[in-house]
């Protein structure tokens, strides 16, 4: 199945503003992280394990456990600096 | 509509104004008003000479209308207003507006401290502050910010 990856802050100007990517079926968030961490060493050094992140799935706050559907609107983002 | 991102600055008298007009039950307004500091370093130098403020079209007005609506249930408030400004900044412009209005002062007080709080930490919003010398950098998350939101009883999970 497929699934938009959306960037914003800082992982924006190092990995784009989105992309399309091609996940197992029932696969976690968490798993798809992994996948990009995988794919390159720019993802690789955005994403990787103990870098602050937070993550949302259809444009709710999540965590890695969350189980993504086809077509799910996943995004990634540095702790958020608002008000 | 109670939640506005707009790149364009707002007029709080007139949002007041707005939020209690015609509304006789109101007997309090409380309103916070953020504003662009030049200066982010805890030495008090002057560092910052913009602003830029990133959000994610859709879901932070998503996610602060959840927080006007946890809001509601927590206090008795009669309505709240909450405006974001997105963009370049430059220091001394206003950055956000949170306005709430209930019968009676308290209410609108904790309401109001509530929503900037609960705002600051999980609304998806980035500043990068651009130095006099050309430079620029994302603006980290404070810890404190976390430690108040969780005097509400919510865990943050931002900057910790």
């Amino acid at each position: 199945m497929q699934v938009t990856v959306r960037y914003f802050a800082a992982l924006r100007e190092t990995l784009g503003g989105q992309e399309t990517v091609q996940v197992a079926g029932g696969a976690t968030l968490g798993a798809l992280r992994d996948q990009l961490i995988a794919s390159g060493p720019r993802h690789a050094a955005a994403l990787q394990r103990g870098r602050a992140l937070r993550c949302a799935v259809d444009q709710v706050l999540t965590d890695e456990s969350a189980v993504l559907a086809d077509d799910a609107e996943v995004a990634f983002f540095p702790p958020v600096t608002g008000g | 509509m109670n939640v506005s991102i707009q790149r364009e600055d707002f007029d709080a008298a007139r949002e007041i104004a707005a939020l209690r007009a015609g509304d006789a039950g109101v007997g309090a307004v409380v309103s916070f008003i953020g504003t662009v500091r030049d200066r982010s370093a805890g030495n008090g130098a002057v560092d910052t000479a913009r602003m830029e403020l990133e959000h994610y079209p859709g879901m932070t007005e998503r996610a602060i209308e959840a927080m006007v609506a946890a809001a509601h249930e927590r206090f008795r408030i009669i309505a709240a207003r909450v405006i974001h400004r997105v963009g370049v900044l430059q220091p001394l412009d206003q950055i956000v507006l949170v306005v709430v209005s209930s019968s009676h002062r308290g209410d609108a007080f904790a309401a109001c401290q509530f929503l900037i709080d609960y705002l600051k930490t999980q609304a998806p919003f980035w500043k990068k502050e651009h130095r006099p010398d050309g430079t620029a950098e994302w603006v980290d998350a404070r810890v404190a910010d976390d430690a108040a939101l969780e005097r509400w009883g919510l865990s943050s999970g931002n900057a910790s």
